[in-house]
């Protein structure tokens, strides 16, 4: 860490140590709470902390300022333990306007720390907001209600103001002074909780590279906010977290989306065989599509399709030349590509399908997170169309299982969906950089000879076909949608051939379980209540079951990263606890599955708010069924 | 069998029988499908490419059973999407030679904006798309390309909709090659064919072909000997656009935009539009010309040579970012950037 970074801490103010804080920086959509927050989740990785972040955005581009559904935040947890979740409550709120302050206070623990910039709340302001009018038909302020400094612990800061006051006899107009005001703020959380100033330091070098005017400007702000920490008599103390023990390594900070890209990336360089990625933007998966046409150099050729359904055709078409077909979308778009998918269904080609799931149905909530496409994922085609269906857990997870399905899809020769969300494509943790090396092979072998060839001949062991590139001589071969003979791939219409491949292909899936290792189960191998999660409930589910733990109850979690297959030791796991709860952001999905595969009286706990799961009302979950069954 | 790998140029002595699948051929009998198939197999050995080299993707409907016929590498796929398919085969390996095979519906109707794209981005795709203006697998309903007021079993009192034209269509869709052949005349489509395959980047071909069960002699216009000999207008380029009996010479002369119909012994030959199929907006006044009021234009409409293919900008691209950066690294991509050390 460089030595001028870090403005000396007066000993005048005492430093208390906490496990952990939750925070969340809420404004205009033009605020930049998004940049403040990864600024600050950037600050709090430098200094060690486990952390679990949680951007939150409106899907409008540039909403009208000033309004509730224009608000913009960013949350985050950080802390000294092992962080599994954004938080439920928060710790610390800054509000940069009204309406900032109405949609987000309700989140705020009483008697935590409430930073509202006082400039913002002007008439106009607390008009758009909609705060009620008093007897002049003016709008009451909230900050002069006197609940509001009994309840939480209000810091009153002229943010905009002072802002203003340190870029005095800087060359810039005043929209661009007013637009550095989110570094005042960034500089005064960060003395709160002391996590240095570096790596903002350094990012505001980079980012205005080529405008030292901004870099000053940004520099001088985020320390006034620091310094004003500091100084000013409000505040009577600030905060440590100390490093959290996590394993050793080099780590960075990692988002799901990202993630996915460079999982691909590594498939690709492993594998030596050219990714095609065909994609058409959506919300939340077009980071996808926007990371790997960066990265050509690992001869990954990206697609921006005319829609959906070319984009997954494309992939099935690159399938079908011998490279590896992969698409991604969010659940609209998915529906759109069914039936290319049940084409690589039938003609037994590799495909990845990435569905960054978010709230429906229809266009439903673009920006929000759900877990409501697992049914779309597993059935959601016509006929007997068997898919391989897996799931990341965090959002580091994501690049495991996108070389996991690359791996499982040229091996089995099938389709592989991945379904993460969109809490997991946009929020981060810091992930243990692994080294590549390590990671399973993935062994493809194009079939070149001619001696016993036929397109639909099986590898005993998968069911798979041979994969053959076109241009290999003397395997000139014709497949397609319609119904093939097993072996000679010719066109049958023979009913008993039907019903064969019917159940050949569902077994081709059902053995991919060969491939799942043994359950990791959180906690004891019985007991009463067994928690069991897919996906991006991860965090909430293993934070809840921990507390829970803690508490003395017998109650332990699983978390599926396969869904279809189901893991083979699952049924065996499921009989050893009295109760089973399922928790996630549909309305009981899995919990289907599972009632209907196991014949066990599994129950759901499911919100689907477009938000994550809080791990204390899955606690709340837990504790209801154990005393249910007393 | 070809033993020879890969290399165009390399290829063997093709005859057409290398070409014919052991598929038995499944269309109606008297279908014009049989004659396009036949021309098709004919053109091959011209390419001079090895047959592996060869794909033939198609999509649904009676056309698309085309690729189980061709003893090349072929893939039967999806409803009007074989355009994005061939796109996807094309972006994997730009070395090979790929056929898509359409019809009227498949291609303008559930497929139209793939095709649309596929045209507009230049992708180095032979387009056959056989025009008989039906469905016919669906058992005869009225297709985009029907005439308005066409009586089918889906529209019993006439179809409500005006045609679109395929040609037109693709003209203004982008295509740097677009053509049209009709089933009856072998000759010509296979010459057609032919200039089609050879061209580099997205080729168009409409071939108006009949479907003898459910709506025979739709192209009656052309099949009529008489009505073929006033109406067929071969396009040669080069030369001054004219058609008709030979002893009643017609031509067509440009008022502005607007082509006129003259006697060719009545103006100098200087004065008759010359066809230039390298001309883009010559070939798009062509592209609307239809009987009665003008001739049926068919050959090659606009024939743009040299252009960009959509895979080399795609390839180039890979290339410039391996020799700027070199190959990717994974271990180095995932260190690149802010990183930090525990323990």
């Amino acid at each position: 860490m460089s030595e001028t970074a870090m403005p000396a801490i007066t000993a005048a103010k005492p430093r208390r140590t906490l496990n952990r804080a939750v925070i969340r920086f809420a404004g205009d959509s033009g605020d930049g709470m998004q940049v403040t927050g990864e600024q600050f989740t950037t600050e709090a990785a430098w200094a060690g902390n486990d952390i679990s972040t949680l951007p939150n955005f409106p899907a409008e581009i540039r909403a009208p300022a000033g309004t509730l559904f224009g608000v913009s935040s960013f949350q985050l947890q950080f802390g000294s333990q092992r962080v599994y979740t954004p938080g439920d409550q928060l710790d610390a709120l800054v509000a940069m306007n009204p309406a900032a302050l109405k949609v987000h206070l309700s989140d705020l623990k009483k008697g935590g720390i409430l930073i509202v910039n006082t400039a913002a709340f002007d008439q106009r302001n607390l008009e758009k907001a909609g705060y009620p009018k008093d007897d002049k038909g003016e709008p009451k302020n909230p900050l002069n209600d006197p609940g509001l400094a009994e309840q939480y612990r209000l810091y009153q800061v002229d943010i905009s103001g002072m802002t203003k006051k340190s870029l005095e006899d800087l060359p810039l107009n005043a929209k661009e002074k007013e637009r550095c005001k989110n570094f005042f703020a960034l500089g005064l959380v960060s003395w709160i909780y002391t996590r240095p100033l570096d790596p903002t330091l350094d990012a505001i070098k980079k980012r205005f590279a080529k405008n030292p005017t901004f870099v000053e400007a940004n520099i001088r702000v985020l320390k006034a906010g620091h310094a004003f920490g500091e100084t000013a008599e409000m505040f009577s103390e600030h905060y440590g977290i100390e490093a959290a023990e996590m394993p050793p390594g080099v780590y960075r900070s990692m988002t799901g989306n990202r993630a996915l890209a460079w999982g691909l990336l590594a498939a690709a360089e492993r594998t030596k065989i050219p990714i095609v990625f065909g994609a058409y933007p959506i919300t939340p998966a077009s980071s996808i599509l926007e990371e790997l046409a960066l990265h050509k150099r690992w001869r990954v050729r990206t697609f921006q399709a005319e829609d959906e359904i070319a984009a997954v055709t494309a992939a099935v078409g690159a399938s079908f030349g011998g490279a590896i077909g992969v698409t991604a979308s969010s659940g609209p778009g998915i529906a759109l590509k069914g039936e290319g998918i049940g084409l690589a269904v039938m003609a037994e080609l590799p495909l990845v399908i990435f569905d960054i799931q978010r709230g429906g149905p229809s266009t439903g909530l673009p920006t929000k997170t759900e877990q409501a496409d697992l049914m779309q994922a597993m059935y959601g085609r016509n006929s007997e169309s068997p898919i391989v269906v897996i799931a990341p857990s965090t959002p580091g997870d994501c690049f495991y299982i996108a070389y996991e399905a690359v791996r499982i899809a040229v091996k089995y020769m099938v389709p592989v969906m991945v379904l993460s969300d969109g809490y997991l494509a946009n929020g981060s943790e810091p992930w243990l950089i692994p080294d590549a090396k390590t990671l399973p092979d993935i062994p493809v072998a194009f079939r070149t000879e001619r001696q016993g060839f036929a397109p639909y001949l099986r590898d005993p062991a998968t069911l798979a076909r041979p994969w053959v590139r076109p241009g290999t001589p003397g395997l000139e071969h014709r497949i397609g949608g319609i119904e093939k003979q097993d072996v000679t791939g010719n066109i049958s219409y023979d009913p008993e051939n039907h019903d064969h491949m019917v159940r050949t292909r569902a077994e081709k899936v059902r053995r991919v379980a060969q491939e799942i290792p043994p359950t990791v189960i959180h906690g004891s191998e019985s007991g009463d209540v067994l928690v069991v999660g897919w996906g991006g409930t991860y965090g909430a589910i293993t934070a809840a079951v921990e507390e829970a733990q803690i508490e003395g109850k017998a109650v332990a979690s699983i978390h599926l990263r396969h869904l279809n297959p189901l893991p083979p030791d699952l049924g065996q796991i499921l009989r050893q606890y009295r109760r089973i709860l399922v928790p996630e952001i549909n309305s009981g999905q899995l919990v289907r599955v599972l009632r209907a595969e196991y014949l066990v009286d599994a129950v759901g706990f499911n919100r689907v708010r477009g938000m994550p799961l809080a791990s204390q009302e899955i606690l709340e979950a837990i504790n209801q069924l154990l005393e249910a069954k007393r | 069998m070809s033993t020879v790998t890969g290399t165009p140029g390399a290829a063997p002595k093709y005859t057409k029988k290398d070409f014919e699948s052991d598929q038995d051929v499944r269309w109606c009998p008297g279908c014009g499908d049989y004659a396009i198939l036949s021309a098709v197999q004919k053109t091959m050995p011209d390419l001079g490419i090895p047959r592996e080299d060869i794909v033939f993707i198609s999509g649904i409907g009676c056309s698309s059973r085309f690729p189980y016929y061709m003893n090349t590498y072929g893939f039967h796929t999806i409803h009007g999407r074989a355009p994005a398919i061939a796109t996807g085969l094309k972006l994997a390996r730009p070395e090979l030679k790929v056929f898509v095979v359409t019809g009227d519906g498949d291609g303008l109707s559930i497929g139209g904006n793939h095709l649309l794209h596929v045209l507009r981005r230049n992708v180095d795709v032979t387009i056959l798309l056989f025009n008989n203006r039906i469905y016919g697998l669906t058992k005869g309903q009225y297709s985009p390309t029907s005439e308005l007021g066409k009586v089918t079993k889906s529209t019993p009192m006439g179809s409500a909709d005006r045609p679109v034209s395929p040609c037109a269509f693709a003209l203004a869709a982008g295509a740097t090659f677009v053509a049209r052949t009709v089933d009856r005349n072998i000759a010509h489509m296979e010459e057609t064919l032919k200039r089609a395959a050879h061209h580099k980047g997205a080729a168009f071909v409409e071939i108006l072909q009949n479907c003898n069960v459910y709506n025979d002699l739709a192209w009656n216009v052309l099949y009529d000997k008489e009505s073929k000999i006033l109406h067929e207008c071969r396009l040669e380029d080069g030369k001054p656009i004219t058609f008709g009996p030979a002893d009643d010479r017609r031509g067509l002369v440009l008022e502005g935009l607007k082509p006129k119909v003259v006697k060719v012994s009545e103006v100098p030959e200087s004065a008759l539009w010359k066809h230039d199929a390298a001309d883009r907006a010559a070939a798009m006044v062509l592209g609307q010309l239809w009987a009665p009021e003008y001739p049926i234009p068919l050959g090659t409409l606009l024939n743009q040579e040299g252009e960009t293919t959509y895979e080399e900008i795609v390839v180039q691209q890979e290339q410039k970012a391996i020799s700027d950066r070199g190959q990717g690294d994974v271990a180095k991509l995932l260190m690149a950037g802010e990183t930090w050390k525990i323990g």
